[in-house]
């Protein structure tokens, strides 16, 4: 009766197979939404953009208010010389809070509920920021791991522990973005679940949980896409301006 | 009973759940790396589809809109603290001219109440040295006629006395003597006749 609360997440062709020497690049269904996020966002701020009126209408207000808060962001925890990378964090915060909103839909899937889109995303993030480090601080970026007034007989195991913690950046970054959507997506799957098993008598109670719990969602949905982009924001900003 | 009914059915869609979990192929499909590449392939084509996109076309409109509006509206507030500036001083003006217009009205009216008292003066004057001139002739008028009469009451009681005795005594009176006596008269009862 149920169905596995786990098979939201399968991903699964549409149309025919496609493959690129030995890669299988097939359309799926998590292709399908991506290019729904990333095509509405792009017709939401097109429209958004189009006129440029003193007294902005809705949809412009909607495109202006993200801009100045995704901008507001980064100049507060980046800094000014965060500036060349607003575009990227402000493409990286809309896509995954429309994947994310698009994944509240009932029957639609979540792209951002699997490990394999966020680790990539988070290691393109971690990626950039080690080049960016380097680049602005030459091997000076080194000192990062070297925290200022530890004792020296605390450093080598100071140094090993940040160190590890730099490089398990990515995988934190990208393990809370899909492990937050996946786990709230499941709950809200389980209790629909037992809205159905628990029948006209006892479906009331899961039903009022799930009512909540969409509420609980959606307020995830857009927490991670801003954990997710203040995230990247603290680490460029460790990387363009290296004070430790 | 309904809440017994109820907790068994919790309970026993827990086991449910447990069976369905592990009935299907099991794991999450997450893990599954079937569709790794497929997943990364489009994340990369839409995503940098999108980036670039909103960078070289959207944003740069949007940050544009906004700054414009910005410098429209300061400009809009430069124009309106110029003509809030323009207008104060406009407003000093028209205060001033009023208050120098009430001063010269003052004036005027100062001046204008002066010259009227000095033509009322002159005029007074006039009449003045007029009435007195006339009141002079009056009086000398008086004093002749006052000078006159004893002579004229005189001849008229001359006169009168004359044509009395004419009719009393049926003869004609020498004037002259009748004269006499009214002057002696007058004479003695002068004082009471005209008496000042």
């Amino acid at each position: 009766m149920a169905a596995n609360p786990m098979s939201q997440f399968d991903v699964y062709r549409i149309g025919p197979e496609i493959k690129v020497g030995a890669f299988d690049i097939s359309f799926t269904n998590a292709s399908l939404f991506m290019i729904l996020s990333t095509v509405s966002i792009l017709l939401v701020f097109n429209l958004g953009s189009k006129k440029n009126s003193i007294l902005p209408n809705k949809i412009q207000l909607l495109a202006e208010l993200s801009y100045t808060f995704v901008s507001k962001m980064i100049s507060d925890t980046a800094g000014s010389k965060a500036k060349p990378y607003f575009a990227f964090i402000f493409s990286l915060f809309m896509f995954v809070l429309f994947c994310n909103m698009f994944g509240m839909i009932p029957y639609t899937f979540t792209v951002t509920s699997h490990i394999i889109v966020t680790f990539v995303l988070a290691a393109f993030i971690f990626i950039g920021v080690t080049v960016i480090g380097f680049i602005k601080h030459g091997f000076g970026y080194l000192k990062l791991f070297v925290p200022s007034g530890v004792p020296a007989v605390l450093l080598p195991l100071i140094v090993v522990i940040e160190i590890i913690s730099y490089l398990s950046r990515p995988i934190s970054l990208s393990v809370r973005l899909f492990a937050n959507m996946m786990a709230g997506h499941t709950m809200m799957k389980v209790f629909g679940g037992f809205v159905i098993s628990l029948g006209i008598v006892g479906g009331w109670l899961p039903l009022s949980f799930s009512v909540a719990l969409t509420g609980l969602e959606i307020l995830v949905a857009f927490l991670q896409a801003y954990v997710f982009a203040i995230l990247t924001c603290i680490y460029l900003n460790d990387a363009l301006n290296l004070h430790h | 009973m309904v809440k017994k009914i109820y907790f068994q059915s919790i309970f026993f869609s827990f086991f449910f759940i447990k069976e369905a979990f592990t009935a299907e192929s099991g794991g999450m499909p997450q893990l599954n790396p079937e569709f790794w590449v497929s997943q990364i392939f489009w994340l990369i084509l839409t995503f940098g589809i999108m980036y670039l996109v909103l960078s070289k076309l959207i944003l740069p409109k949007i940050s544009n809109n906004l700054e414009s509006r910005k410098s429209q509206i300061l400009e809009n507030i430069e124009a309106a603290e110029k003509q809030r500036n323009d207008s104060d001083a406009k407003l000093k003006e028209y205060d001033e001219i009023i208050s120098k217009s009430k001063l010269e009205a003052n004036s005027i009216f100062n001046q204008a109440r002066e010259k009227a008292l000095k033509d009322i003066g002159a005029k007074r004057e006039v009449l003045d040295k007029q009435i007195d001139n006339e009141i002079a002739e009056a009086e000398k008028e008086i004093d002749a006629l006052r000078k006159n009469a004893p002579d004229k009451i005189n001849k008229i009681a001359i006169e009168t006395s004359s044509e009395l005795l004419q009719k009393l005594i049926g003869a004609e009176v020498n004037n002259s003597s009748i004269s006499a006596i009214v002057d002696d008269l007058s004479k003695r009862n002068g004082d009471k006749y005209y008496g000042n």
